[in-house]
């Protein structure tokens, strides 16, 4: 298997703030990786980085064999990478259906039409709401919508900033089942930034643990959940 | 003061109906202050002068020799182009600026554009054509055509203005823009560029009203400045991120205009927007129908 995603010597600063450190990181085409770390370890530093946004980056980043470090954040979302940010991202005012049709605003196919019952197949729910105002929906709706809007690009790679932040046990379980779900039957590579380390390393095959803009520990999902003392020390369950 | 209670019925009609005739001028100046609000947050005090020499280009195109709408349409056309040159030659420089630099950037522009004009075609007061016939409309005693005319013109940008960004891509682009910058990059849209085509739009705009404003106020370098503020009335009463609102603060502030006119005298006509814009300010600062975004988290 290649890599759909691979950095060499990631490094990002918010002015003269250094945040991270020299990641090396791979994502592997249609794999799913979790990039674990306390609260400032640098992982949505990490997602705005690879997007070249609000953040300045050096180093080496490339998709599917081609350096993308430099692009700005539009074309690098029409090269096919889909970002769900940190806190949503939700147009607010705007109805459901519009916000999802933004996020197919880059594509000129004859697929989108079909691709709204796609999403809604996905998240029913979004489809009973979707005239409403994006603004009110619930916090697990609006992820679901974020999640949505990120598909309708048809992206080969979803990068995911903790879309498990401030929902209910449940909605997260099954925000989760539907990742896999969206991960098997389309093969979309992910990236996933979480503070549930628990739920995370069940989802992803691979997982990078970041401490101060460091990668501290790598390697497959499994290996890391069942090492108690790493799971003592950094991932607190 | 007395003229204002004796004033009869039919009079009454008449201030009425050609105060929201002049409303459709401030409501367009209003929509095109708002356009650019809603997106920068920055209320383009250069708006006026954009529409003044817009309509210098129209009355230049018409001296030429063409039809009023060839011309018309032709200074649509240079408006917007010269309202997105603006955005991208000048003030995109100053988007992350403080508000007083970009307020100094606003009157600099203005001040640039009116001696432009001033020294392009003189200060001279110039009359500007209407495409309307001169009689009263249908014998009408309360309403001139041209009057009638300002109003049909008003509510078909409006509509225009509706459809494209309520079924446009391009028009939804530019809404996300406005509202969510950060977002709008990463569904792919170039927000520069939607800044820009507002600025465009709102030139556009501001040229109709400039050229609707010329035929009753005359033509010259400082025909828009009385309509800019009451334009900018216009805007705070319908609240100035709510463009349906612009729409109807525009007669409101005519109709007001035109009752003071006749109830205090012409004199003070201008001090009725000074006073609104005040007055709003204080009693209900996001104005009549300022929206409130319901947000959760």
């Amino acid at each position: 298997m290649s890599a759909i995603l691979e950095t060499r010597g990631l490094s990002a600063a918010y002015g003269s703030t250094k945040v991270l450190q020299g990641l090396d990181l791979a994502v592997e085409q249609g794999g799913i990786v979790t990039l674990l770390g306390a609260n400032g370890a640098g992982k949505t530093t990490t997602l705005r980085a690879l997007c070249n946004m609000m953040v300045r980056a050096s180093g080496e980043i490339r998709f599917n064999d081609r350096r993308i470090d430099g692009s700005a954040t539009e074309d690098i979302v029409r090269m096919g990478i889909a970002h769900v940010p940190d806190g949503r991202g939700t147009f607010v005012s705007l109805s459901v259906e519009e916000n999802l049709r933004l996020g197919a605003y880059t594509r000129r196919d004859s697929g989108v039409a079909q691709d709204y019952e796609r999403v809604y197949g996905y998240f029913p729910r979004l489809k009973e709401r979707r005239r409403q105002q994006a603004g009110t929906l619930s916090g697990g709706e609006q992820q679901m919508l974020a999640i949505s809007r990120a598909l309708m690009l048809r992206p080969k790679l979803l990068l995911l900033d903790e879309p498990s932040f401030g929902l209910a046990p449940l909605v997260v379980q099954e925000i989760f089942r539907i990742l896999r779900t969206i991960n098997k039957q389309e093969g979309v590579s992910m990236l996933l930034v979480e503070q549930n380390a628990s739920i995370a390393l069940e989802l992803a095959d691979h997982a990078y643990l970041l401490e101060t803009g460091r990668i501290i520990l790598q390697g497959l999902s499994s290996t890391i959940a069942s090492d108690e003392s790493v799971r003592r020390a950094y991932l607190g369950y | 003061m007395p003229a204002c209670f004796a004033m009869p019925g039919t009079e009454l009609l008449h201030q009425v109906l050609s105060g929201i005739a002049n409303g459709g001028i401030y409501a367009s100046v209003a929509l095109a202050l708002v356009m650019i609000y809603q997106a920068t947050h920055h209320v383009n005090f250069a708006q006026g002068e954009m529409a003044m020499f817009s309509t210098y280009i129209a009355l230049l195109l018409i001296n030429l020799g063409l039809p009023y709408w060839v011309a018309f349409f032709l200074t649509l056309v240079f408006a917007f182009v010269f309202g997105l040159g603006i955005e991208r030659l000048v003030v995109r420089w100053f988007n992350a600026s403080p508000v007083l630099s970009v307020v100094a950037v606003f009157i600099g522009l203005l001040l640039i554009i009116n001696g432009a004009a001033g020294a392009e075609f003189d200060y001279t007061i110039k009359p500007f054509p209407s495409p309307f016939p001169s009689n009263a409309w249908y014998g009408s005693p309360f309403m001139s055509s041209h009057e009638v005319g300002m109003i049909s013109v008003t509510l078909i940008v409006l509509a225009a203005v509706f459809v494209f960004f309520r079924f446009t891509p391009l028009g939804l682009a530019m809404r996300a823009a406005a509202q969510n910058p950060a977002s709008s990059r990463l569904v792919g849209v170039r927000v520069g560029w939607m800044l820009a085509l507002g600025w465009g739009l709102a030139g556009l705009i501001g040229a109709v009203a400039g050229m609707m404003a010329a035929h009753v106020v005359y033509l010259e370098p400082n025909m828009m400045s009385g309509i800019l503020l009451y334009g900018f009335a216009a805007a705070l009463i319908g609240g100035i991120d709510n463009p349906w609102g612009a729409a109807l603060g525009g007669p409101i502030v005519g109709v007001l205009e035109n009752l003071a006119g006749a109830c205090i005298g012409t004199e003070l006509k201008l001090s009725v927007a000074l006073v609104t814009i005040i007055g709003v300010l204080t009693v209900r600062p996001s104005g009549l129908f300022g929206r409130t975004l319901v947000t959760r988290v």
